[in-house]
Parts: C-alpha cells; sequence; structure tokens
C-alpha cells in the first residue's frame, strides 16, 4: 500500500547526509570531548564545527552564543526557569502568548507556582499575536517576552522582527521558540533583535534527541542541569556528539537551499489548501491564509472528529495529526484552536497536515484523491450532518 | 493503540446509519465534548428489537462501541438489551483504551436512551431529552429534530 507521510511538523525523516555525518560519531570516534587526549580532542573538534553551523545558520555573532541541549523542550524550560531565576531582582513578570508550545506554557504555569506573574497574550482569529500587544502589556517588571516564531499546530507565524524590535526599545529580554521554524524559513537573530531561541534537530530532518539554545552575548541563563563543566557551564552532561554532529549537518543542509526549499513546499502547501477547500464543502482554513509555515496545512472539517479522520487516512496510508480531544489526551480541543476563538465542536474536527522536504506533488494528489472519500464516509455516519 | 477487533467495526460498522420505521431513538453525548451517538431501534409488538442502527460523531472507539452494541442488541429482547453494560461492550471489542472506556458507557447509555423513548412513545408522554452529561459546564446545542418528527 501507498505510505505518505504528512505528519512533518510532528517528526520529520533523518536525511542520508546527516546520518552519514554522524556514523563515524557513532562508530570510530567515540571519544568523550572533554577528554585531554587524541580521542576526545577528535570529538571535541566535531562539536565545536557544529557550534560554528548552528551559529552561521542563524546569523549569530559568535559560535559561543550556541547551547547544546537534548531538545526543544530543555531549550525552553532552560529559558524561562533560568531568566526568572537569575533577573528575578529586577522583576517577577514574563509575557507570552495563548498559542505556545506546552514546554513554554506548562513551565509558566510551574513560575506562576513560584510566585511569578505571566501574562497570556490572546490572539486573532489566525493565532497572531501583535508587536502592539506586546508593548502595552510589557511593564517595568517585566524581565522576558516569549513568543513562539511559528506556530506548530497552525503554523501561524509570528511579527518576530517588530515583537523584537518593541522588546529591544524596551529593555526586556525576547525569546523565541523556532522549533517549527528553524530550517524551514529565513532566519536572523541579529536583523530579528532576537535575544533567546530555541530549536530542536528533529523538525528540519536531524535526529531526534538533540536541541539548541541561542543566547545572545552578555545574557546569563543559569544551567538547568548541574554537574561537568561541559558546554562552558551552561548544560552539564556528556555531550550526545553524534546528535550534535547531526544537528550541526541538518542545520547546514537546510539552510543552504532554504529559499528554493521554502518556495517548493509553499506550491504544494497552497495546492493542497486550495485542492482541500474546492473539494469539500463545509471546511475552515485554521492560522493565516498567507503568514503561515511553508509546511503547514490545518483544516477543521465540519461535523467529524479529528481521531477517525486520521485513522480513516491512516487505513489508507497518509500519516496526519489532530487537535481534536481524543488526540490531545484531555477532554478538551487543542489550547490553539481555542485561542483562536474555535468553538470546541469545530475545534475536535481539525485535521493538520505538514509537509517535508521529501514530500512530492504525487503525495500531495493522492491525499487530496483520498481525503474528500474519507471524510464523506464519516460524515455520513454522523448524526451532525444533514447533507 | 486499539484492538484488531476495534479497527474492524471501525473500518467496516455494523449496522450504521438510520432505521426506516423506527420506534425508539436515542441520543446522547455532546458534540463539544466529541462524541454523539445517536440509536434507532424498531421493536416488534412482542417487544423483540428486530432492526438497529446508529449514528456516531466521535473518534475510533465512539464508532466501533456504538457498532458493537448494535450487534449484541439485535434480535434480542427489551428485556435482554437493558441487560447491556458497557464492560459487555468493552469485553466483545477486546479491550478498549483507559482514556476510551467513557465510550463504552456512551454506547450502553444510547441504547437505553432508545428504548426509553419507545416506551415513551408508547406512553404517548413527552419524549424527553436523552443527552447525557458529558461533565461540561454548558447547554446542550444540539436539536431534537428526529425524534419530534417521527413522534
Amino acid at each position: 500500500m501507498k505510505r505518505v507521510y504528512m505528519d512533518n511538523a510532528a517528526t520529520t525523516a533523518l536525511k542520508k547526509e546527516v546520518l552519514d555525518a554522524m556514523m563515524p560519531y557513532l562508530t570510530d570516534i567515540y571519544g568523550n570531548p572533554s577528554s585531554l587526549h587524541t580521542f576526545g580532542q577528535e570529538a571535541h573538534k566535531a562539536v565545536e564545527n557544529a557550534r560554528h553551523q548552528v551559529a552561521k545558520a542563524l546569523n549569530a555573532a559568535d559560535d559561543r552564543e550556541i547551547i547544546f541541549t537534548g531538545c526543544g523542550t530543555e531549550s525552553d524550560n532552560m529559558v524561562l526557569l533560568g531568566i526568572a531565576q537569575r533577573y528575578a531582582k529586577k522583576g517577577k513578570h514574563i509575557i507570552t502568548s495563548a498559542v505556545e508550545h506546552h514546554a513554554v506554557l506548562y513551565t509558566c504555569e510551574r513560575l506562576e507556582k513560584m510566585g511569578y506573574e505571566v501574562t497570556y497574550l490572546p490572539v486573532d482569529e489566525y493565532g497572531m499575536v501583535t508587536a502592539a500587544q506586546v508593548s502595552e502589556a510589557i511593564r517595568p517588571d517585566t524581565i522576558l517576552v516569549s513568543i513562539m516564531f511559528g506556530n506548530n499546530e497552525v503554523g501561524t507565524v509570528m511579527p518576530i522582527k517588530r515583537i523584537g524590535e518593541v522588546c529591544r526599545e524596551k529593555g526586556v529580554f525576547f525569546h523565541t521558540d523556532a522549533v517549527q521554524a528553524v530550517g524551514h524559513v529565513h532566519i536572523d537573530v541579529q536583523d530579528m533583535n532576537i535575544d533567546l531561541l530555541s530549536l530542536s534537530a528533529h523538525k528540519f530532518h536531524g535526529p531526534k534527541g538533540v536541541g539548541a539554545l541561542y543566547v545572545k552575548k552578555g545574557i546569563v541563563v543559569p544551567a538547568l542541569l548541574t554537574g561537568g563543566a561541559q558546554e562552558r557551564n551552561k548544560r552539564a552532561g556528556t555531550e550526545n556528539v553524534a546528535g550534535i554532529v547531526g544537528l550541526g549537518k541538518a542545520i547546514e543542509l537546510a539552510c543552504s537551499d532554504i529559499d528554493e526549499s521554502s518556495a517548493r513546499m509553499t506550491h504544494l502547501r497552497d495546492k493542497l489548501m486550495t485542492g482541500i477547500a474546492g473539494s469539500i464543502p463545509e471546511v475552515k482554513l485554521n492560522g493565516h491564509p498567507t503568514e503561515r509555515l511553508p509546511g503547514n496545512v490545518n483544516f477543521s472539517i465540519k461535523y467529524i472528529e479529528g481521531e477517525s479522520i486520521l485513522l480513516m487516512l491512516d487505513i489508507n496510508g497518509i500519516a496526519a495529526s489532530s487537535g481534536s480531544a481524543c488526540t490531545s489526551g484531555s477532554l478538551d480541543p487543542s489550547h490553539v484552536l481555542l485561542a483562536m476563538g474555535l468553538p470546541h465542536e469545530i475545534a475536535h474536527g481539525s485535521l493538520r497536515l505538514t509537509l517535508g522536504d521529501d514530500t512530492t506533488e504525487e503525495e500531495v494528489d493522492y491525499v487530496l484523491e483520498v481525503l474528500p472519500k474519507v471524510v464523506e464516509r464519516l460524515r455520513k455516519m454522523s448524526p451532525l450532518y444533514k447533507g | 493503540m486499539y484492538t484488531e477487533k476495534v479497527m474492524d467495526h471501525f473500518s467496516n460498522p455494523r449496522n450504521m446509519g438510520e432505521v426506516e420505521g423506527a420506534n425508539g431513538v436515542g441520543m446522547v453525548g455532546n458534540a463539544k465534548c466529541g462524541d454523539i451517538m445517536q440509536m434507532f431501534l424498531k421493536i416488534s409488538d412482542d417487544g423483540i428489537i428486530e432492526d438497529v442502527g446508529f449514528k456516531t460523531f466521535g473518534c475510533g472507539a465512539a464508532v466501533a462501541t456504538s457498532s458493537m452494541a448494535t450487534e449484541l442488541i439485535k434480535g434480542k429482547s427489551i428485556d435482554e438489551a437493558l441487560t447491556l453494560t458497557n464492560s459487555a461492550v468493552v469485553e466483545a471489542l477486546e479491550g478498549l483504551p483507559p482514556a476510551k472506556l467513557h465510550c463504552s458507557v456512551l454506547a450502553e447509555e444510547a441504547v437505553k436512551a432508545a428504548i426509553e423513548n419507545y416506551y415513551a412513545r408508547k406512553e404517548g408522554r413527552d419524549v424527553e431529552c436523552t443527552c447525557a452529561d458529558c461533565g461540561h459546564d454548558h447547554e446542550h446545542e444540539h436539536g431534537h429534530d428526529d425524534e419530534s418528527e417521527e413522534a
């Protein structure tokens, strides 16, 4: 049976070139980067090379502004908990948005329990936060603004550069969770006034279990993990050398042809969006129509429920995702869709299709052929559908 | 996550759709919570469930439990159908993930709601709302057009 992977926001396939770059560090070059001997120094060199690749991809001023972590979640936790701890004397107020990833939202809830105050900026119908909203929310005791670059569910890309400008003017640190954006849209931390940025390798065809955090020179983010002196005392624990090498190679590959690959993916995304809107009645596009990640398509399909759509697509070989309660593991559907003002019953019927570098036009055509049939079948079963 | 039996009933649901001449119709659940089940029964004069059908808005488990519930009560007497429990539905499906057990409860309630509706019609009582409360604080938003038309 045909197998089509349309869940690249969950994770991506490891690129062959990335695996090839990693292989030596899983076999012959097994030294500990902290060791003085040649075995160790070979590994150390590889880690520093990867650091340079990441710094270059983000246009960081200095390689030392990159800290390797275990995942995007760790990077987010490190920023929020670290900045809160280090700058508590200045204030205990943090600003974020209602549509952040749980790695940010749940960490903010932890901080609230520790006595910090968090402002969750509401979003518009497209899931967008404006720079004006951020500006109005900043207070003298605000120590951090954390707004995601691109939303993982609905793909909306925030006005990061303008938000960064506002934060810089007001002297507040600006963090962006760019896990979904790195490798897919052009990012320049200096030009965009970004002080702190989280990323994760497996979202751009790198390996799982490795992420990074960009910390602009002069900002102190205390270590989350203490122990050894790795990552210049910022992140204790023996480095995941092969993973870090893979991250470096993957970001280099993704950013080397970002304009072409982004244009190619945007074309496929738009074909999928137009195709779904044209062939299935009573659907609603979630997220911004144009200001969105090149690989993200998200629709609410009325009268049917998300998990059923996923199962039926899976039977047809298509891997997708949904924001329904049944797939979120709670009674409520996605917090992102609810924050955008969608009623519960519409949010339950959401379908996310996310494209990757390897998605083909033929695969998009296959989804456009299968999805209308799946929807029709489920609607026939639905007591809500009177069509 | 799901057993083969659940996937079988999800992909090939038994007795799906409305039943012509149904004399007992029940609907439970709520769209806001993500599942609604509607059960149609055609009950003979001597109290045998001659035909049964369902319509479900919900996840894979909601569809599979509805389908299985219809199989378990088809051809049975009302009294037998009233003894249907959610655990019997789960057992017949060879298990459900813990988070999906509420779907089996809904299937049991849907059968009971349809039987209640049958009696209500027979006795000429007003047809009451049979929506199950799913714990959310909200108004019931769906109508009962089907019942009122047929009643």
